[in-house]
């Protein structure tokens, strides 16, 4: 009966045979719906070869077979050596000593390999020079695995065999020499003593050949002056850590000034030395435009301009000379020269002034005071070689390849076509040259402009020899046979001169004729290194630099005033395809994949620059149209604290270019701004349209004046105040009574007894620690750290095991700060102190503190997890079974230090993070005895267990007990300022237990009552 | 004619002292002994001869009939002497040797050398092959014993179930003759309920099974799906049938000759041909027992190692290698998941185990196979039960001591020394 009922549904259907009604009967959908267009048309129907039921066929089937496939395991081949490499042991490492020289960094270094191939590079710290490995050498390992490297050489643009290139260069070689055309041999900086013969002997052979060294970011006006003062083209050295004054004018020497590699020995004497109950520790004035790791280390810092620091230059040359000088500081300016001045006086020969002022007057003006202080700090008898360019050499040789008035250009491991101001019309005149060869990895824009491309080895598949130093040469080795079909340049050099040689044959005859004295070849291969001849006093020639002075003391800027300063990440930009390297974050800035305009905050709102936090707290910056000459950029913007006023600052290195993978392509080519090689510009700046969206990895900059998360005190303090006073253990009130954190009686846990075995601590030294960030690179390598890219790092999704903090005190010092904070009273004004302490002081004072997960005994993150995937070891290391795990990021949302990392997606084989970890050739650096973690997965520093547990076994199968020194971390095995020290607390002797009972160390957040099993050592300033 | 007659005179006597050796074991110094020679030629020159066949060397069978007996004495005590003396002889064979002199045995007394050219020159009497037959049918004929038993055992069944059969016939009909009704009354029948409706119809019954029937195939399940990525048993089909069997087994070969990174590294490594040829450069062919009934013939496995030869690129003929080389492919058995880590140096070589703890009897392994889970809680089982091999080894001294008077006992566990700890393994 109920299903007879009937409903209406419209009135229509009161009228009977209404055709609405028949029609909606007739028709489901009164809409038209194109189904027979689709089913009549027949082509469509045929091009398809799917029907419905073979549809469903597929799915069914795909579904079987996916179930089928995962019951059963793969077949996995093993397949051994025919004949085995008595050196490989499959499982085992083997460390090999060579040496990088790219021209713009250089370095003695350890390769490790496994299974023969590279996976990571040490500090070689045994080498006298240049012995320690910064972030991008740290990173280079992975430069060799790179996809957009050139597989073979190439005759235009067209691939060609070796034989070919040689034979046709070669018959263009000889007709340019028949004619007597000029062909110019243009080089990096190479420090090579068998190179500079093999050049020679190339030259001798085609008289019409010229080498010329160019410098991709030069320092010629320091070479000039050095060769003025001492006859030598080269650099003098300095050993920081004979200092106790150091006076920096615009010399960035914890970066890369003069090649950089300064920071392990001024840690030296950064690290207060009790003798007879007084600490001691250098004192270090940095006058500087842009904010500088030197600068943010310096006990002193004084924000110049330019043209400032030039006249304070001038100023302090007089000064320590006793001559007269025109022109007048500014009265702040003046106040701290006179200190300065004080400094250097007192310290007598242990003074040191430095600076980066590309003139020739100026670095003249340097030697001379370092001369009138008898500086032991300066080395000029034993100059650094790293770096060679002639600007009076280059600059004809730039106007002649763009007139065309040259024969052919011969250019190896540089991209001028990228790095010179008038790149493109330097491609264009390539083009138009009798003959070019460019000795690349590259496709780059100087490559793809020559006819010939000779595709070179990195560095780890070469042989060389430097001398980094004079008297101090390095040795190179291959680590891994060539990937590709490449020729090392020499060799290349060797055959067309008509050389039966190869180089590593030339290497050796040079070594063993020219070089070793008696030492066997073999030693030194083995050792990487070799010392002799070491000078101990060089002749200075004093010449008359008043006029140089006149000339610095009166110099002016009318506008505002760039400098061009290359980032600890990515240096010159020749490894600007290297993941590791872009996700790297700027120590200072802390921003990862840009580069950009950094403004000083006064500056910035007088021209309406803003940087804002967006809603999900992602950093974002106005952008700025920058003018130099006639050539604009639009840049985005950083307001960087401490920026001199009437300066900007921008980095080298980045921008769009060839052989460079579309996600690398970030940042903006600020060569286009760099003029007659000089880093200081003249610019005008305006606001532009729109806001850049930064991948910043510190969204908040100051300490609000907790002093206990950076614990920080003066040199005075630290030696006459009790450690009470300036490193007092918080205490926590318990019944009303207050009791030390560290007290049993506030704890509410049951300690595991860790007495016996081993118990790991790290010691990380905030004095000592410049900030390097070799560390963060290391460790991406040993752990296999993912990258996960831009977007993602704005997300705060970094996946970065150990960061670097970095404060900026809200008052001129971080004492301020908390004093500020203490000074608080009441709700309204708490609400307005806090407010204005989030913004960084015009002049702040900065702290780096790296913090890793600190491995709590009382790990809020252990008891959180529901899984048990996170537990604690006997070894004090907190450990993270990533099988275990299901994702529910209870540990990361409990832990305080908030070091734990997400894997929010799958990071390998994944077409959406296309970087190393996608394509077989990245996957080559990945460390075998570290697990790729998946999705869904918690990851976090593990102390490197792998290592511990490697070193261990070691003594294990020895039968020896372990010496202090023997555990490392990557981190503190990377850390050549001596600022992480790793090790055995168990053991009473070693150094890091030394430092557990140090005055100076303190745990983070210590109130909480973590008891982490990482410590820091106060930050003591000598102010 | 007259030396033919020497070399038959020769043989003779070595026979003759076969036989008296074998009766009396007591041989006179004087007398070359074909046994001590079999000895010292095994010791001494089996590195680089062989009897019949050119190995590095040339084939030895015969040698003194091709040499004068002083020649051969002189050339084995110092050949590169000769060479250099310029023996024609000595030149000859030093130049269709790849200019490779022998290496000298200036140890090995005239008597020795004697000892084994006799060894060498020495023809086993034939009718002592026959004999050897039945020898070697006598294990064949154990199991054919077997089978015959269980034919018997089977015959004695059928016969039994006959019988049975035939005394039911005939007390039937013994029934039927004296009128005894076999066949229950029909109305009895239908009374009766069947069992399975009887069973049906007790809901308790029926509840109790259902629940049995759940939870014993939740076990079944709960078993099955353990066994899920569990390997244990796999015996995968090798590129080259290697045997375990022959090399472990029966000629003894050290487990860590072959793979010897297992001492130093986290793995066992698979031996690299080279290492194969360390041997197999003289083994060219199989000569050992046989297992005629799975295929295992002498031919099969001479075949085996002309696979191996192919693969290192080894010319026999020449006796040289070719260089061109063919990568075995072998079939990974024992494969952890990615993140455990194992190391093999410290359980063998620290931990001291036997490889046959975790591999199982590898010497008795014609084909290799998984004999553990290689699960966790298989490797959990052992870290319990086992103690750690502390004894002469400094790294241990300290903590040995300090942790076995904390727990109160002798010898520690390798858990009670950290071995549970995820972050052990898991990294």
């Amino acid at each position: 009966m109920a299903a007879n009922k009937t409903y209406w549904k419209n009135t229509e259907q009161l009228n009977e045979k209404s055709p609405i009604v028949d029609q909606l009967e007739q028709k489901e959908f009164a809409e038209y719906i194109p189904v027979n267009e689709f089913l009549e048309d027949k082509e469509a129907l045929e091009d398809s070869s799917t029907s419905r039921r073979d549809f469903l066929k597929y799915v069914g089937f795909s579904t079987a077979a996916a179930s089928l496939a995962a019951c059963e395991g793969p077949v996995i081949k093993s397949v051994p050596y025919v004949v085995q490499p008595e050196q490989i042991r499959p499982g085992v490492a083997n460390y090999y000593a060579t040496a990088i020289a790219d021209g713009f960094d250089f370095a003695s270094i350890l390769i490790k390999t496994r299974e023969g191939r590279p996976i990571k590079v040490e500090s070689n710290t045994d080498a006298p020079a240049l012995g320690g490995a910064n972030a991008r050498v740290h990173a280079s390992v992975l430069s060799m695995y790179d996809t957009q490297r050139l597989q073979g050489p190439k005759a235009n643009g067209e691939d060609v065999s070796w034989d070919d290139l040689h034979t046709q260069v070669g018959a263009k070689l000889a007709a340019l020499a028949a004619t007597g055309k000029e062909v110019v041999l243009l080089t990096q900086t190479f420090a090579s003593p068998t190179t500079a013969k093999v050049i020679a002997d190339f030259t001798a052979k085609y008289p019409n050949i010229k080498h010329v060294a160019f410098d991709t970011v030069a320092a010629a006006p320091a070479i000039d002056a050095f060769e003025a003062a001492y006859g030598v083209r080269a650099l003098a050295d300095y050993d920081f850590s004979k200092a106790e004054a150091i006076v920096s004018i615009g010399a960035d020497f914890l970066g890369d000034w003069q090649g950089g590699g300064y920071d392990s020995g001024y840690a030296k004497t950064r690290v207060p030395n009790k003798h007879h109950g007084k600490a001691t520790m250098s004192k270090h004035f940095q006058f500087e435009a842009n904010m500088t790791l030197s600068g943010a280390n310096a006990d002193i810092r004084i924000p110049a301009t330019p043209s400032a620091q030039k006249n304070i230059l001038a100023h302090i040359y007089a000064a320590i000379t006793g001559t007269a000088v025109s022109g007048k500081l500014s009265q702040a300016h003046q106040a701290k020269v006179d200190a300065a001045v004080a400094a250097l006086k007192a310290a007598g020969d242990k003074a040191v002034v430095v600076s980066g002022i590309q003139d020739k007057g100026a670095q003249a003006l340097v030697l001379a005071i370092n001369n009138a202080l008898g500086s032991v700090v300066m080395d000029a008898a034993n100059p650094r070689l790293t770096r060679s360019e002639n600007g009076n050499e280059v600059k004809p040789v730039i106007e002649k390849v763009i007139s065309g008035d040259l024969g052919g250009l011969i250019t190896v491991g540089i991209n001028p076509a990228f790095t010179l101001p008038e790149g493109e019309a330097f491609a264009e005149g390539m083009k138009k040259l009798d003959l070019s060869v460019a000795f690349s990895m590259k496709e780059d824009e100087t490559a793809s402009a020559a006819q010939y491309i000779a595709a070179v080895p990195h560095y780890l598949e070469a042989w060389g020899d430097y001398e980094f130093k004079a008297g101090h040469f390095a040795l190179a080795q291959p680590t891994i046979r060539p990937l590709f079909d490449t020729l090392q340049f020499q060799d290349a050099l060797l055959k067309w001169t008509g050389s039966e040689t190869s180089y590593y044959e030339a290497i050796q005859n040079n070594w063993n004729s020219n070089i070793l004295e008696g030492t066997s070849w073999n030693t030194v291969l083995h050792d990487g290194y070799y010392s002799k001849n070491t000078a101990s006093e060089a002749s200075y020639t004093a010449s008359d630099l008043s006029a140089a002075a006149a000339a610095l003391a009166s110099a002016q800027a009318s506008g505002l005033e760039l400098t061009l300063y290359t980032k600890t990440g990515m240096g010159d930009g020749q490894q600007a395809n290297n993941p590791w390297l872009q996700e790297f974050p700027d120590p200072i800035t802390r921003v990862a994949w840009d580069n950009y305009l950094t403004v000083a905050a006064a500056d910035a709102s007088a021209l309406g620059l803003k940087n804002v936090n967006v809603a999900n707290g992602a950093l974002n910056g106005s952008y700025a149209k920058v003018t130099v000459g006639d050539k604009t950029l639009t840049l985005p913007v950083v307001i960087q604290p401490g920026q001199a006023k009437g300066s900007v600052g921008l980095a080298l290195g980045y921008g769009e270019r060839k052989g460079l993978q579309d996600e690398m392509q970030v940042g903006v080519n600020a060569y286009a701004f760099y003029n007659n090689a000089n880093t200081v510009q003249e610019v005008s700046v305006s606001l532009a349209d729109g806001y850049h969206e930064f991948a910043c990895t510190q969204l908040h900059n100051t300490l609000m004046g907790r002093g206990d998360i950076v614990k920080e005190t003066t040199l005075e303090v630290f030696n006459t105040k009790d450690k009470a006073y300036w490193n007092a253990i918080p205490v926590v009130s318990k019944n009303h009574i207050e009791e030390q954190v560290t007290s049993p009686e506030v704890d509410m846990w049951q300690a595991f007894d860790r007495s016996i075995g081993h118990h790991f601590n790290l010691s990380i030294d905030l004095n000592a620690c410049t900030g390097c960030g070799a560390c963060v690179i290391a460790c991406h390598a040993e752990n296999n750290v993912p990258v996960v890219g831009k977007e993602e790092v704005r997300k705060s999704r970094d996946m970065h095991w150990l960061r670097i903090d970095r404060y900026y005190s809200s008052d001129d010092t971080f004492e301020g700060d908390v004093e500020t904070k203490e000074n608080i009273a009441g709700l309204g004004d708490s609400l307005t102190t806090f407010g204005r302490m989030e913004q960084a002081a015009e002049n702040p004072q900065v702290t780096f503190q790296p913090v890793m997960c600190q491995h709590c005994n009382h790990a809020p993150c252990e008891t959180v997890c529901p899984v048990a995937a996170s537990s604690h070891g006997r070894q004090g290391q907190n450990h993270m079974a990533y099988n275990r795990c299901v994702g529910t990021r209870y540990c990361a949302n409990n832990c305080p230090y908030k070091v734990r990392r997400f894997n929010w997606f799958l990071y390998n084989k994944n077409d959406e993070f296309d970087y190393h970890m996608n394509n077989d050739l990245g996957r080559m650096v990945l460390n075998p005895d570290v697990v790729v973690r998946s999705r869904g997965v918690m990851e976090k520093c593990s102390m490197c267990i792998q290592m511990t547990q490697k070193t261990i076994l070691d003594a294990k199968l020895e039968g020896r007990e372990i010496k202090d020194g023997e555990f490392q971390t990557a981190c503190s095995a990377a850390c050549t300022s001596g600022a992480m020290t790793f090790g055995d607390i168990n053991d009473k002797e070693s150094k890091v237990s030394e430092l557990k009972e140090n005055d100076r160390m303190y745990h983070l957040l210590e109130h909480v009552g973590t008891k982490p099993n990482v410590m820091y050592q106060t930050k003591v300033r000598n102010v | 004619m007259r030396k033919s007659n020497l070399g038959a005179v020769h043989v003779v006597k070595n026979l003759f002292v076969v036989l008296v050796l074998g009766l009396s074991f007591t041989v006179s110094a004087q007398e070359a002994d074909p046994i001590a020679g079999k000895k010292l030629f095994n010791a001494n020159c089996a590195a680089c001869h062989k009897l019949k066949k050119k190995a590095v060397g040339p084939a030895l069978k015969g040698v003194s009939a091709k040499y004068d007996k002083e020649w051969l004495y002189s050339w084995i005590k110092n050949s590169s002497a000769m060479i250099k003396a310029g023996d024609a002889q000595a030149v000859a064979i030093w130049e269709e040797y790849n200019r490779t002199a022998m290496t000298a045995f200036p140890q090995l007394s005239d008597q020795d050398i004697d000892n084994i050219i006799a060894y060498t020159d020495y023809t086993p009497p034939a009718p002592a092959a026959t004999a050897a037959g039945p020898v070697a049918a006598a294990p064949a004929g154990d199991s054919i014993s077997n089978d015959i038993i269980l034919g018997a055992l089977a015959l004695v069944f059928a016969i039994l179930v006959v019988m049975l059969i035939l005394v039911n016939k005939t007390l039937k009909k013994i029934a039927a003759a004296q009128g005894i009704e076999l066949e229950p009354k029909t109305e009895e029948r239908e009374a009766r309920r069947p069992l399975w409706q009887a069973f049906a119809q007790n809901q308790f019954l029926v509840i109790l099974s259902v629940v049995f029937l759940l939870l014993s195939s939740a076990y079944f399940a709960y078993g099955y799906l353990m066994q899920v990525g569990v390997d244990q048993g796999y015996m995968p089909v090798q590129p080259i049938h290697y045997s375990h069997k022959i090399h472990a087994g029966a000629n003894q070969i050290e487990c860590k000759y072959c793979h010897s990174s297992a001492r130093v590294s986290k793995h066992s490594g698979i031996p690299s041909l080279n290492v194969c040829m360390n041997c197999h450069k003289n083994i060219a062919e199989y000569n050992g027992e046989e297992d005629l009934e799975n295929g295992y013939t002498k031919e099969f496995y001479t075949k085996e190692i002309k696979k191996l030869y192919a693969a290192v690129g080894w010319d026999e003929e020449n006796q040289q290698y070719t260089g061109k080389t063919e990568p075995v492919k072998w079939v990974r058995i024992h494969n952890l998941p990615d993140f455990v880590y194992f190391n093999h140096a410290q359980h063998v070589q620290v931990g001291q185990i036997e490889c046959q703890t975790c591999h199982g009897p590898v010497e008795e392994m014609e084909i290799m196979y998984q004999y553990s889970p290689l699960t966790m809680g298989w490797c959990i089982n052992c870290h319990r039960e086992t103690n750690v091999k502390v004894e002469n080894n400094e790294y241990y001294a300290k903590i040995h001591e300090a942790l076995s008077k904390k727990y109160g006992v002798e010898k520690l566990t390798a858990a009670q020394m950290g071995g549970l700890e995820c972050g052990k393994c898991h990294y």
